[in-house]
């Protein structure tokens, strides 16, 4: 199984401690992790607002960076999202993205998950990987319940899963949103974050590193106590930052 | 960018941010009583792939559809006008009105009649037009526009209805009881039911089949205007068909559920032919309905049945106020529909959202809301002139992207840039991020940098 780890560009610029435990958790599971050096973005940034056309050469590029795999792997729902859905070829010959958790889930159907986290968490259910890619059953849908993250970290050790009042509203980044409708953006952030306070959360966590950047920036300006971890680095066995 | 952006309106309903949590709130509530309903139903996706499946025939079959229904109507004795666009609509119930000498006239609501702007015309040509939903005549008291299509009053607070009825009906002063006040507006609007000549309704669903229509309404306030006035306009969307009689079962369980988690709509008026001595009427509107079909990326926004479902689970309509869409229909919906009537004008809607696709999975019709939203921000850019700079910037960035060594040198000197730029010049107002949020720490290197270094060596 040859596997291309694909890091998002802000991911890999801002937060590279991240793509270290999405890559080290991966190997972890005895398969070959390959993160191509030629790699920058998925477009997904120009797409989203409204310039999808300019995102041509990235996508072409991600295409030669990514094609000779058999599965593209990436920590964040919406990158994975956007791959899926406006860059890979619909054929069967092209590889398959899938994000990090549900990778686990799905392809390595991973049993174990070696790591102790003896905090109280709260998961932010990112909406690209929640309705997009269906990483979980969302609670405007009447189907039986599943949650592809939350399955992970409920195999982590000592973990306390925390549950929230509404348990997957968006945070209110959503990209280029974030700036152009700041005081909604702003609104709903804090929102979200009062929903883990009010819930005693120790460490917010997500599949999806641009939610938590948003959240992040709102938690340390308000002064608050909750930490933000990607889930890559909880199930990794990273201790609290 | 010039004019209304919902950018703008959104920040000053925001800034009463006690009214922006109580609206959040209230709205909230509504979505969590629908999801209550909604579990009760095992079968809701079934009707919803039911209802979606149906309406698409409706979609595809429109032209053969609406001609087996005014067959069937004129058949029942109901008189059937079509409506190019507002303007042919309105001039037709002002004929109607005239030709029989209508003095008083009620209304039961009507997203339709408020989107061609029905009250204006009449009353510029003498008429009192009586809204004679609750919600309805609250806002047509305040003189405002529905701020939500089912809930068309939400906007406001127990207290600001007290206000507005003491000043227009002499409910006592500072009065905010909901059982006085509705009671108070009970009476009033008995008198103007009684003294009406004519009764307006909207359609909720036209039946192919049958040539008769449905009327939903939570006061049964249709039933009390088309019993008691002689003359029954009904004003309907062309695309409010469904093929057979037998269909309604599902829309109706899905309608209410959806639009207030009630099980069914207090009254489902089913109307065929007028009683013996009395008129009624049928006017099937297109106001830019067949554009709309046209266009293969957005027709099936014209699958909406007006549930409002997508504006109560819609966290930005939650947090924003209906107004802040400044068109008939906001919210999700509202946000694939007016770009079709005006580009330039509601060109900010469709960035109006997160793209969190709550809307697509709340929709009792399974419209791909979210999806056009993303559509239509592609036809904006190319078709309107969207703000220069952020064009720029996305250019750049597109090209920037295509070129790895552009890019690992962007990224770093990026990095740099924020770590030697001062706090005061990246929280100034030239970074919006900054203001109310913190930009990421800044780490030495990038992973493609660490990964070199560690495992590529
Ligand atoms: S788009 Fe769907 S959810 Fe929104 S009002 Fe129409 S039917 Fe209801």
């Amino acid at each position: 199984m040859r596997v291309g780890l694909f890091i998002p560009c802000y991911v890999d610029q801002f937060y590279p401690g991240v793509a270290k435990a999405s890559l080290e958790l991966l190997e972890k599971y005895d398969i070959e992790v390959d993160y191509p050096l030629s790699q920058t973005c998925c477009g997904q940034p120009m797409a989203n607002s409204g310039y999808e056309r300019y995102g041509k050469e990235s996508a072409e590029l991600f295409l030669k960076n990514f094609d000779h795999f058999d599965y593209i792997v990436a920590p964040s729902g919406s990158c994975t999202l956007h791959v899926k859905d406006h860059v890979l070829p619909k054929d069967e010959k092209a590889p398959q993205i899938f994000e990090l958790c549900e990778f686990l889930t799905d392809v390595l159907k991973v049993k174990d998950i070696v790591s102790s986290f003896p905090h109280k968490v709260g998961f932010h259910s990112s909406c690209h990987g929640l309705r997009g890619l269906r990483l979980a059953k969302c609670s405007e849908r009447m189907d039986p319940e599943f949650n592809k993250p939350l399955s992970l970290l409920q195999k982590v050790k000592d973990i306390e899963m925390v549950e929230l009042d509404r348990k997957d509203e968006c945070c209110g980044f959503g990209g280029t949103f974030a700036v152009a409708e700041e005081a909604v953006s702003i609104t709903m952030g804090n929102d979200r974050i009062a929903d883990h306070q009010k819930n005693g959360v120790e460490v917010l966590t997500g599949a999806d590193m641009s939610c938590l950047m948003h959240l992040q920036g709102l938690i340390t300006r308000q002064k608050s106590p909750i930490k933000v971890m990607h889930i890559a680095e909880i199930l990794n066995g990273n201790p609290v930052k | 960018m010039k004019g209304h952006t919902h950018a703008k309106a959104a920040e000053e309903f925001i800034k009463d941010d006690a009214r922006t949590h109580w609206h959040d709130e209230t709205l909230w509530h509504v979505r969590q009583k629908r999801d209550l309903s909604a579990q009760g139903i095992p079968e809701w996706e079934t009707l919803r792939d039911t209802a979606s499946a149906t309406k698409n025939y409706v979609l595809s079959h429109l032209g053969e559809l609406l001609e087996q229904f005014e067959a069937n109507a004129l058949a029942n004795g109901v008189e059937v006008l079509w409506a190019k666009d507002a303007k042919e609509h309105n001039d037709h119930v002002y004929r109607i009105l005239q030709e029989n000498k209508v003095a008083n006239i009620v209304k039961s609501k009507s997203i339709l009649t408020e989107e061609c702007g029905l009250n204006h015309y009449l009353e510029d040509k003498g008429y009192e037009v009586v809204d004679t939903d609750l919600g309805e005549r609250i806002i047509q008291f305040a003189k405002q526009a529905p701020s939500h299509i089912v809930l068309p009053a939400i906007h406001l607070k127990k207290q600001d209805i007290g206000e507005i009825f003491h000043k227009h009906i002499g409910t006592q002063e500072g009065a905010s009881d909901p059982k006085y006040l509705t009671e108070a507006a009970r009476q009033h609007l008995r008198k103007k039911f009684i003294e009406a000549n004519a009764a307006i309704t909207g359609v909720n669903f036209g039946i192919a089949e049958t040539g008769g229509f449905v009327v939903c309404t939570n006061e049964g306030n249709a039933d009390m205007g088309t019993h008691l006035a002689d003359i029954h306009i009904a004003c309907m969307g062309i695309e409010k068909l469904i093929p057979r009689a037998a269909d309604l079962g599902v829309f109706l369980r899905l309608l209410a559920r959806s639009a207030t988690g009630q099980s069914i709509t207090n009254y489902s008026s089913h109307f065929h032919r007028p009683a013996q001595g009395k008129k009624m009427y049928i006017i099937l509107v297109d106001n830019g309905r067949t554009e709309q079909l046209g266009r293969e990326d957005f027709k099936n926004s014209l699958k909406c049945i007006r549930c409002g479902a997508c504006m109560n689970t819609c966290p930005i309509y939650r947090r924003s106020g209906g107004y802040s869409y400044n068109s008939t229909v906001p919210g999700p919906i509202g946000s694939i529909l007016s770009p079709g009537k005006d580009l330039k004008k509601y060109s900010t809607l469709p960035f109006a959202s997160t793209l969190c696709g709550s809307c697509s999975d709340v929709c009792p019709v399974k419209i791909n809301i979210h999806e056009q939203l993303y559509k239509w921000r592609q036809v904006i850019t190319e078709n309107t002139d969207v703000d220069a700079s952020k064009k720029l910037a996305m250019k750049v960035a597109g090209v920037t992207f295509g070129k790895p060594v552009l890019y690992d040198l962007a990224g770093k000197m990026a990095r740099t840039a924020l770590k030697i730029t001062p706090d005061s010049l990246v929280y100034s107002s030239i970074n919006v991020w900054g203001k109310h949020r913190d930009l990421p720490q800044v780490p030495k290197e990038s992973f493609k940098e660490w990964y070199k270094k560690n495992r590529k060596s």
